[in-house]
């Protein structure tokens, strides 16, 4: 595989382009990997670079789940509602997460720490329900379990 | 011999099989950590560490004391998922076959001490049948020995990230039949021939897919391995790309020429990270192996591959809408025909194939069409595999040949339900399947049985439900699925998915009036009749299986405002039975909503007003004082 993005400074475009042939949503993917979203700028200055109206890539950014227009959280907390998990009750990990951490499903919380999103499945589905804290599957969760990954996360113990 | 030389030949690739075996024969013992999704979140991966630094620590210390080597002569690998996910974390010992599960990094200690040194299992790892007998190796275990696994005959067995074990398990010699001794006709015939429908859902005839792309005379052709798995309780794909990938990429390469392609693509979902890693490490080895790239085997056939990342995107399993995604534009179904074969990728003959279909191509080729065929059912040869999960003993990956009955899976393979509760329904094929009673355990898994009971194959998700599943809810929540996902194009589809939404919400809230059932069968009808795609043309089944099985169940949410199962939060209550209740105050000090109330040591009571249902109290209670209803 071609050359990585440096870990830090600003994103290289330029090097994703290249490395993905041009590309879009490879391209998108890229961007969101770094910013954890996809700013505006880097989107117009994206749509100058390969010739396309904006628009198109919009409708292409908003299309795929996978992509945000908004900042996303430092942790990113998903729930899996896959069916599996679904009749083991992970309704009330969503409820209960949206509870403890102050942040609506879909959302950032207000002080940009966590977001929350809930996933169709994660393909774990003999552990459910699953957990995914900042890319860590925490299987057969109950709100007890839950508790525990909660405070360690808001403890600070979680950091990457 | 060079083991990183590209093979040029049949002989070469079979010297360096014979190598790798040669190889392996040499480990004495041989310890695979299962390093499956399932096994790594249940933390294999410590194990695996465990097992690294003890051996090497002993290996060591016997050494300076000058004794034999223990640590010589024994191996450590990860494997790919067994498929017995619950079970994890799973350890299996070659060459005995012993099958450890629920391993802990504390016990790795007591493995090596009893197993590797002292030649005897550890007791209270080994798993334990239902009448209480230990299993000592994995052929033994009922889940395992009921199965027919072909497909997955390498999955925990070899490492998925080392050719040479698949190598040294006679990985790639179909290839090497098919590029020396069979014309891309006659591959295409065997596999006709062997019946192969592809495992996606739609189980269209693999042979006539290929062949109607092969006779295209336009150029370069492609072949679409597609890994968007999206069905949810679905993993097999998952689990093939994690446990045995260069099975699939081998079946793609025949695939490729069969159809006369020269590019692969494949395309993963993001949810995937490891299916993703462990793939992208099989297609490097192959090309270092000169098994992917130009010239193949010395037969003047080129083929190569890549993968694409998913955007995380439902619909984009769709054939036609996962096209324009490779394409990098939206992810939106179009009108069939033109077909793919026809008009596909970049506008040329393309073929999509799944992952699990495109791994059955080697079993065909290696065992040959007629015996292939003769495993499956009439109609469909071979064999499938099914995630079996939610209420039932033995989740996990099973694979058995197509058209055995219903219960064989659930009661036999599965174990039936948990806890002594009654097996109310199955749910197959995914948001687009349907749910069958119990009653029906009998039918056949065949994609005509399962269609013609209102259900259809689908991918493979199985999701066993038991008597505090409500069917209702069940249908609310694919429905729900559906309207996600609907990508917007057809009008039925977008909104009529949305209206029955509103008419099922109403259900389970208690709102709905005596005219809703019919209102909600006319509406789910219409979405299947006026859609395009395969995801409308099926969004009514979860709702039309259920009316159709469990009408008595809407009935009692419409006419009688309860729900049985005890699940549509609108329409249960919790009471405290003043009996049992022994004032411990344990729920009150839980309850969310400070709903319950009551002094120390006397019976508490719960404010139906206050109270928002969650359950926590019936958690709680130590007493079963907490009553639902």
């Amino acid at each position: 595989m071609a050359r990585k993005q440096p870990a830090k400074g600003p994103f290289n475009l330029d090097l994703s382009l290249e490395r993905n042939k041009g590309a879009l949503i490879a391209i998108l993917y890229d961007i969101q990997e770094h910013y954890r979203y996809l700013p505006e700028d880097v989107l117009k200055e994206l749509a100058q670079k390969i010739g396309k109206p904006l628009i198109e890539i919009y409708r292409v950014a908003t299309f795929y789940k996978l992509f945000s227009l908004k900042q996303r959280g430092r942790h990113q907390l998903k729930v899996c509602t896959g069916t599996a998990c679904h009749v083991r009750g992970s309704e009330r990990l969503v409820e209960e997460i949206s509870k403890s951490l102050c942040v609506c499903r879909g959302e950032t919380s207000a002080d940009g720490e966590y977001s929350l999103d809930t996933v169709n499945c994660l393909g774990a589905c003999a552990l459910g329900p699953l957990v995914e804290v900042d890319g860590e599957y925490h299987g057969n969760t109950t709100p007890q379990s839950l508790k525990t990954i909660l405070e360690k996360l808001k403890s600070g113990e979680n950091k990457e | 011999m060079e083991t990183k030389e590209a093979v040029r030949s049949v002989e070469a690739l079979a010297r360096l099989a014979g190598f790798h075996r040669q190889a392996r024969q040499k480990v004495k013992t041989r310890i695979l950590v299962c390093a499956g999704t399932g096994c790594i979140v249940s933390g294999s991966l410590r194990v695996m560490k465990e097992f690294e630094r003890l051996l090497a620590d002993r290996g060591a210390a016997a050494q300076l004391a000058g004794v034999a080597e223990v640590g010589k002569g024994v191996g450590v690998a990860q494997s790919g998922c067994h498929g017995f996910c619950q079970k994890g974390p799973l350890v299996r010992i070659d060459p005995y076959g012993i099958f450890y599960t629920g391993v802990r990094p504390e016990d790795v200690a007591e493995i090596v001490d009893t197993t590797i040194n002292g030649g005897k299992t550890v007791e209270r790892l080994l798993y334990r049948d239902r009448d209480g007998l230990a299993c000592c190796n994995q052929e033994e275990i009922p889940f395992y020995n009921s199965q027919t696994r072909i497909v997955l005959k390498n999955a925990g067995l070899i490492d998925p990230e080392d050719i040479g074990d698949y190598l040294a398990a006679g990985g790639y010699t179909a290839l090497a039949k098919v590029l020396t001794e069979m014309s891309p006709a006659e591959v295409t015939e065997a596999v006709t021939r062997a019946n192969l429908r592809g495992r996606g859902g739609a189980g269209f005839p693999t042979g006539l897919k290929w062949k109607e792309a092969f006779h295209q005379k336009a150029w370069p052709k492609y072949i679409v391995c597609n890994a968007d798995e999206g069905d949810p309780g679905a993993f097999m794909d998952r689990s093939l790309l994690e446990s045995d990938p260069h099975a699939v990429l081998e079946g793609m390469i025949i695939a490729g020429y069969a159809v006369g392609a020269r590019h692969g693509l494949i395309y993963v979902r993001a949810e995937y990270p490891l299916a993703m890693k462990r793939i992208a490490i099989a297609i490097e080895q192959a090309r270092e192996t000169g098994l992917l790239g130009e010239d193949i085997m010395g037969s003047g056939f080129d083929f190569d591959a890549e993968i694409f990342v998913g955007g995380g995107v439902f619909i984009c399993g769709e054939s036609t809408a996962l096209i324009s995604s490779l394409e990098g534009q939206v992810g939106e179904p179009r009108q069939k025909p033109p077909h793919l074969a026809e008009r596909g990728y970049l506008g040329k003959p393309t073929v999509i194939n799944n992952v699990e279909t495109l791994a059955n191509v080697p079993v065909i080729i290696n065992i040959g069409a007629p015996a292939y065929a003769a495993i499956g059912s009439a109609k469909s040869g071979g064999t499938k595999i099914f995630c079996l999960t939610g209420k039932v003993n033995n989740t996990g990956l099973v694979e058995v040949p197509i058209g055995v009955p219903l219960a064989e899976i659930v009661r036999g393979i599965g174990g039936g339900v948990p806890d002594g509760r009654a097996l109310k329904a199955v749910q197959t094929g995914g948001p687009s399947g349907g749910c069958l009673p119990a009653e029906m355990l009998d039918l056949p898994t065949d994609f005509e049985e399962l269609s013609q009971a209102g259900s259809m194959m689908g991918s493979g998700g199985m999701i066993v439900m038991d008597d505090t599943t409500c069917m209702v809810d069940v249908a609310r929540y694919f429905i729900n699925f559906l309207r996600d996902e609907s990508c917007g194009k057809c009008f039925s589809c977008r909104e009529g998915i949305l209206r029955m939404k509103e008419i099922v919400d109403d259900i389970t809230a208690g709102r709905a009036g005596d005219e809703t059932l019919e209102l909600l069968k006319e509406t789910a009808e219409m979405v299947k009749n006026a859609s395009m795609c395969g995801l409308g043309q099926s969004a009514g089944n979860p709702v039309l299986s259920t009316i159709r099985y469990f009408e008595d169940e809407y009935l009692a949410h419409i006419q009688d405002k309860k729900c049985p199962a005890g699940v549509c939060r609108s329409l249960i209550s919790f009471t405290i039975d003043a009996d049992l209740c022994t004032g411990c105050t344990a729920c009150a000090v839980k309850c969310p909503t400070k709903a319950i109330s009551g002094e120390k040591k006397q019976a508490h009571t719960i404010d139906a007003a206050l109270c928002d249902r969650c359950g926590i109290c019936l958690d709680t209670c130590r007493f079963d004082a907490v009553r639902k209803g």
